[in-house]
């Protein structure tokens, strides 16, 4: 198939696409997102075709092979799906590959040691849409992931690509406009801004040229959403963005990918070759006269780059500093000409939307975040990965429902939202619906949508003085509330990790907080303060300790704990004290050893290898 | 010594337009293992950008670096939920096993340990890459292991 000339001529491919399927052939679909592939799923899937080959299954049995984006459960991979069964099979390895072709493939028998097990009720659940993690979810963002090949553009127009682009061709740009007004869409990187008035406002600007932007600068830490749909469903970024730039009158568009994403840059690189090939972009898109093509461009590594005056002045071949917005990039972003940029998350949800229509994306979420939030829901928790839920779900569902609660029993504390620019929040206000104002309101925000979860371990003052290293890390440097001011309050919170926290300190804290929020130039300053200000709102306790008692309740900074074994549940292994760089741990075999406190260095070694947990911190 | 050959042949993967900078400098990067003085003089007088420009650039993108780095590089995850789950341990022991401070190279130029604010395998933290292999849930009593697995193949 060359160039699609038409909107009819995509539904005719699409129904021959569809006669050629074969929706009874047994499927194996092995998962290739990155973290299987760490996980080691590619020798799974050579595994499989290894036996397709050997037993000759490709005529008889009719196995077809398909290496698919993430699941988003990456923990438990490497993941493989079987259809039409509809199994979902965790942590395969190369020797089970027969086992699934001669039980599963075969016999329509599920392998039950390779089925998710309920951690509550050690239930064995082997229907993926049964299993508590996918069972909550309602996938709009994330439709296709897991479900097509990323690297074939015919799998994404059999599952109804392209369709919602051949639709807005047929409309007027400014309905299209007022349809994701209507929406109710709101950017997914941060800000929560309606992605509807912001292509308005983009029209309203008189200018010969435009550009649409996609930020796939994905930085905050915690969050992979992005990083899955570019690597997954790189079509649906497009799509979205060629929609966008019919509405907005732009002919040129690119996406800013971190250069951390390798595989991402290749998937959505040839996902642009491959619309290039079928006249979805380039000149005369489906032969309705629009043009429009679009550029990769790589990040350097800048969290700052994610910033939008920054990441345009990166694009366009300079150092990413951010500028005053006094005038919006709206109106003069790229080249200084008006641009529209959303993230990968808000372009992937545009051709749904156009597709079913405003009122059913309006539908779902709250009242005033409309549609549904991919979460990256990490840390402490038991099933962690990404979740795709209607907005206004509250935090304790995410975490005991599809979360599965807390690693080892221990107990919730908080969980953090919105990366360096958002905060944390306490488990007493868990029941907090999860949108863009309620977070808000509570001192964080929604930010692209990490969930970090905290546990009874994490100690609060440690984790704030984590994100000010981080943003000193960051910082461009160009304003000096942020380049000056960040490093102070980092000194401030050292100081108070490190037992040297004077009465005042919190008081200083608040005093730099109140200095960056009104005085620096760009986002990455101005909401700096939210990490420090929620802690100290929230776990105020936790500050008072390790100021005035010198203690840090969690057992993580280092200069205030201390290791030692527990006589009573120590067997004398002997491993401790063998791995412990120091030599420090002494101890006949069968009996209880000790760590010498002062020359300990409390690396942590002994407990990670302690196969008794009897390595305890005070 | 680097050839200057190699760095037009990268160069010429290019149109000549400012926006393609950043991305030879990553080409530069990726090949040498890092930015060569060379390479940002070259590139200044083919696009006909000042070297100043080219320099800044070089300095301000935390991807490229203006000395070589070693032969294989470390990079330990430190974003968040690597970081509750026991990065800054992986990170220690890579510096005293290895006797190098955080972007640091050993000695005999064999290894770079870096840190990156977050690689986007959050679900399976902690995460260390050994050039750009992917290791999960890994351990500071394990680490060590994994490099010499993987270098020494």
């Amino acid at each position: 198939m060359g160039i699609i000339a038409s909107a009819e001529e995509l539904e005719r491919y699409r129904e021959k696409l569809a006669a050629e399927a074969k929706p009874d052939l047994p499927t194996v679909l092995v998962c290739f997102g990155t973290g299987c592939q760490a996980n080691g799923s590619r020798p799974v899937a050579e595994a499989f075709a290894g036996i397709i080959r050997e037993q000759g299954l490709e005529l008889d049995v009719n196995i077809g092979i398909k290496t698919t984006g993430c699941h988003g459960y990456c923990e438990n991979g490497p993941l493989v799906a079987l259809k039409p069964q509809g199994i979902l099979y965790l942590k395969v390895k190369p020797e089970d590959v027969a086992e699934i072709v001669e039980e599963t493939v075969k016999g329509g028998r599920v392998v039950e040691r390779l089925a998710y097990q309920d951690k509550a009720t050690s239930e064995t659940i082997a229907q993926y849409s049964e299993i508590p993690f996918y069972k909550h979810q309602h996938r709009i963002a994330l439709r296709n992931i897991g479900a097509i090949d990323p690297t074939d553009i015919d799998d994404y127009i059999l599952a109804g690509g392209y369709a919602g682009l051949a639709k807005a061709l047929g409309m007027e740009p400014d309905d299209i406009i007022t349809e994701i007004e209507r929406s109710g869409l709101r950017g997914r990187g941060g800000g929560g801004f309606p992605a509807g008035t912001k292509w308005r406002s983009c029209v309203a600007v008189k200018s010969d040229t435009r550009y649409v932007m996609c930020n796939g600068d994905e930085g905050d830490p915690g969050a992979f959403m992005d990083r899955s749909i570019m690597e997954g469903d790189p079509h649906s970024v497009i799509e979205g963005m060629i929609i966008g730039a019919f509405a907005v009158g732009a002919h040129q568009g690119y996406i800013y990918v971190r250069d951390e994403y390798p595989l991402a840059v290749k998937n959505l690189g040839s996902a642009i070759e491959a619309a290039r090939s079928r006249g979805l972009l380039g000149d005369n898109i489906l032969g309705s006269g629009f043009s429009f093509d679009i550029k990769i461009s790589r990040g350097g590594g800048a969290f700052v780059c994610g910033e939008s005056s920054a990441l345009m002045r990166s694009v366009e071949g300079n150092v990413g500093e951010p500028r005053a917005k006094y005038i919006r990039s709206v109106e003069r972003g790229l080249y200084d000409r008006p641009t529209v940029l959303n993230n990968v998350e808000t372009w992937a949800n545009v051709p749904e939307i156009m597709v079913k229509g405003a009122d059913w994306y309006a539908a779902l979420g709250t009242e005033k975040s409309k549609g549904t939030k991919v979460f990256s829901l990490v840390g402490k928790v038991n099933n962690t990965g990404l979740v795709e839920v209607p907005m206004g779900i509250s935090i304790r569902e995410l975490v005991e429902k599809i979360g599965g609660g807390i690693q080892g029993g221990k107990k919730f504390k908080a969980v953090q939202t919105g990366g360096p620019s958002g905060g944390c929040i306490p488990e007493r206000l868990s029941d907090l619906p999860v949108d863009f104002d309620s977070l808000t309101e509570a001192g964080s925000m929604m930010g692209s949508g990490g969930i970090i979860v905290m546990d009874e371990e994490t100690c609060m003052v440690d984790v704030a003085r984590y994100f000010i290293n981080f943003l000193v890390d960051e910082s461009c440097g160009k304003c000096t509330p942020c380049r000056d001011g960040l490093p102070r309050m980092l000194d401030v919170l050292t100081a108070i990790t490190e037992g040297r926290g004077r009465e005042e300190d919190v008081a200083l804290l608040e005093e730099l907080c109140d200095l960056l929020t009104w005085g620096a130039l760009c986002g990455l300053g101005t909401s700096a303060a939210n990490p420090v200000l929620s802690t100290i709102r929230y776990f105020r306790d936790e500050y008072d300790a390790h100021i005035k008692e010198k203690r840090c309740p969690a057992g993580v900074c280092k200069a205030l704990i201390t290791y030692s074994i527990d006589a009573e549940a120590c067997t004398g292994c002997m491993l401790c004290s063998k791995e412990c760089p120091q030599g420090c741990i002494t101890g006949e075999r069968k009996k209880a050893h000790v760590i010498d406190a002062e020359r300990c260095i409390r690396c942590g070694v002994c407990k990670d290898v302690c196969r008794y947990d009897a390595v305890r911190i005070s | 010594m680097i050839e200057a050959e190699k760095i037009d042949s990268i160069i010429d993967r290019y149109e000549r337009s400012e926006e393609c900078l950043l991305a030879i400098l990553q080409d530069f990067q990726r090949e040498f293992h890092y930015v060569p003085e060379e390479g940002m003089r070259r590139l200044s007088e083919v696009m006909g950008v000042p070297e100043s420009k080219i320099y800044a650039m070089g300095t301000f993108y935390k991807a490229l670096s203006l000395t070589p780095r070693g032969k294989h590089i470390i990079k330990v995850c430190t974003g968040t939920a690597c970081h509750l789950k026991g990065a800054p341990q992986i990170l220690e022991t890579l510096e005293r096993e290895l006797g190098v401070k955080r972007n640091g190279t050993t000695a005999d130029g064999e290894f770079t340990v870096e840190c990156v604010n977050c690689v986007g395998a959050c679900a399976m933290a902690p995460v260390t890459m050994v050039d750009e292999k992917y290791h999960g849930q890994t351990r500071p009593s394990k680490v060590m292991d994994i490099v010499k697995k993987q270098v020494e193949g």
